[in-house]
């Protein structure tokens, strides 16, 4: 086992627009990119259990060619209202750090 | 064969860039220079209060590098989303700063400036003949909304800034733009392929964003050819990679394979990407699919009220084991002392108090999966008012309930909060949202932009 943040060498998450957030977790190398999709520990699933999200409202890709996997929600509070404590969207990716990765 | 030569100073004007990079730009005698100078990412403030961003100081001195190269090399120089919303004040706000960096420098040009900023009865008009529709998800639009919002723009694709270059305009300040629209409008006159193009802007607007290792914002060149791009970073020490060129598109984008513009969809699927040296990278296969209605996207601030906000820190083992019921019975009391002070003037609905406790789910809210109280928190309290009077009131009287509001555990008068400010009440200003996010179907791309000319 081993934690997502040791294998990714990038994982964040932002604004897409005022709308929308998006996280990105991303790989050096081929063998970790794939060590990770076949794991089954990064999924729509996964993500919609953390999140409290609904499967309908996930956007989710693995980019081969930047060995990037990419999850897109609607934002849960807008940018900007009131009730928003994260005017960029760039501190909600705390969570997929600790996921284990098998 | 066909190219055209792209010199992306920076991400965003104001943020700077090395002048080393920049120059080696110029040399490698670009076709157009162009820069975003704005985006929505700071928040519904920009576009609400007309404010900008970033300081006079920085867009001053990153404009006058521009504005002198584009007058060494005699091309076209195009900034959009002036002054951070792209409003007409923004766009003001960029036009005296290039009229002050002209006089100083004794520069001639034609100038042209595209306003973005919509006039509320065509937009009023276009909802009523059902030209506007919601993208998703999107907040409740109508005419109310457009006649509170304190401002309403529309994000303009290349068509406009085109026209004003053929029109003549040496330098082109845009209000607010799509970043990629700086890049396509002078391809798309030259009947460039446009999916590689579209590809092209999409990376290179973010200035050297699409490096392996960001060091710091800088400076990149691209070669648009019939069949492929080059992108390379003007930092010798900076390199490009296929896997960090293809990774940009992942960036602030909730799709990375399908990017919409005003005109269609830029379409990444098939693209290739591949080294061209150590340090650049060569891109093919993007391509670009027209939509069948070519649309422009709004974006609109209404003011919410006028905000203080109170930062106070817990330390009591005693207050934070109880934090909930603590905040609970405090906000509890405070409506008591407002009925108090304003007499049924001020309900409920009127004001609003929002606690945020950093140390437990001050960043992620109800999404914390972990929602523990460490040895201390640090509270944030936002009061909002209908305006500055009432909200300062309001303020306070939160601020001297809050700091002794009592626990049962402790017999006497307890001070429990330390707060690290005089006054403890930070005056925050004006508060805006954004109130739209939809798309008009124009007749023409250029209907909802206007242009004036001017030497200087």
């Amino acid at each position: 086992m081993a934690k997502l943040g040791d294998l990714a060498k990038l994982i964040r998450s932002k604004n897409a627009g005022s709308f929308w957030l998006t996280f990105d977790i991303m790989f050096d190398d081929e063998e970790t990119y794939r060590r990770v999709i076949d794991s089954g520990a990064v999924t729509p699933e996964s993500f919609a259990a953390i999140y409290k999200v609904s499967l309908d409202d996930i956007k989710f890709v693995n980019h081969d060619a930047a060995r990037a996997i990419k999850i897109s929600i609607p934002r849960p509070i807008f940018q900007g209202e009131m009730a928003d404590a994260d005017l960029y969207g760039g501190q909600q990716y705390g969570p997929l750090v600790e996921i284990e990765v098998g | 064969m066909n190219e055209i030569r792209i010199l992306s100073p920076t991400g965003v004007i104001g943020s700077g860039f090395r002048e080393e990079s920049f120059q080696r730009g110029v040399e490698l005698n670009p076709h157009f220079i162009a820069c975003d100078a704005g985006s929505t990412d700071g928040g519904p403030a920009f576009l609400g209060g007309g404010v900008p961003h970033f300081a006079w100081e920085g867009t001053k001195r990153d404009l006058r590098l521009m504005m002198l190269a584009r007058d060494k090399l005699n091309i076209p120089l195009i900034l959009g989303s002036c002054g951070t919303a792209g409003g007409d004040a923004g766009l003001a706000w960029m036009r005296e700063i290039a009229l002050e960096i002209a006089a100083e420098e004794g520069l001639k040009f034609k100038l042209a400036c595209i306003h973005s900023e919509q006039d509320k009865a065509y937009v009023k008009r276009r909802l009523k003949e059902g030209r506007i529709a919601p993208l998703h998800p999107a907040p409740h639009f109508d005419e109310d909304t457009i006649d509170r919002a304190t401002h309403i723009v529309g994000m303009m694709g290349p068509e406009p800034i085109a026209a004003a270059i053929e029109d003549g305009a040496d330098m082109v300040l845009a209000g607010r733009a799509s970043d990629t629209s700086l890049f396509a409008a002078v391809p798309m006159m030259q009947q460039a392929n446009m999916g590689l193009a579209w590809h092209l802007a999409k990376i290179v607007e973010c200035g050297a964003a699409c490096v392996v290792q960001r060091k710091r914002p800088d400076s990149v060149f691209a070669w648009l050819r019939d069949d492929h791009f080059v992108i390379e970073p003007l930092d010798l020490d900076n390199r490009c990679t296929p896997q960090s060129i293809a990774s940009h598109t992942l960036y602030e984008n909730a799709d990375p394979f399908l990017i919409t513009e005003p005109g269609g969809t830029i379409v990444t699927t098939d693209a290739h990407y591949e080294a061209e040296t150590d340090r650049s990278v060569r891109v093919s296969g993007s391509r670009f699919e027209p939509a069948e209605r070519y649309s422009i996207k709004l974006e609109g601030a209404e003011k919410v009220g006028y905000q203080f906000v109170i930062i106070g820190g817990v330390r009591d083992p005693y207050i934070l084991r109880q934090l909930d019921s603590w905040l609970e019975q405090l906000l509890e009391r405070f409506k008591e002392r407002v009925v108090d002070l304003f007499g049924g003037d001020i309900g409920d609905d009127d004001y609003t108090i929002i606690p945020r406790v950093f140390g437990r789910d001050g960043v992620m809210g109800p999404l914390e999966p972990m929602p523990k109280v460490g040895h201390e928190v640090g509270i944030v309290f936002e009061l909002t008012g209908p305006d500055r009077q009432i909200a300062h009131a309001l303020a306070q009287t939160f601020s001297h309930l809050a700091l002794h509001f009592p626990i049962p555990e402790w017999r006497g008068l307890i001070t429990g909060l330390a707060i690290p400010y005089t006054p403890a009440e930070l005056d925050k200003g004006e508060v805006y949202r954004f109130c739209v996010n939809h798309v008009v179907y124009p007749d023409d791309p250029c209907e909802m932009f206007r242009t004036e000319f001017e030497e200087v």
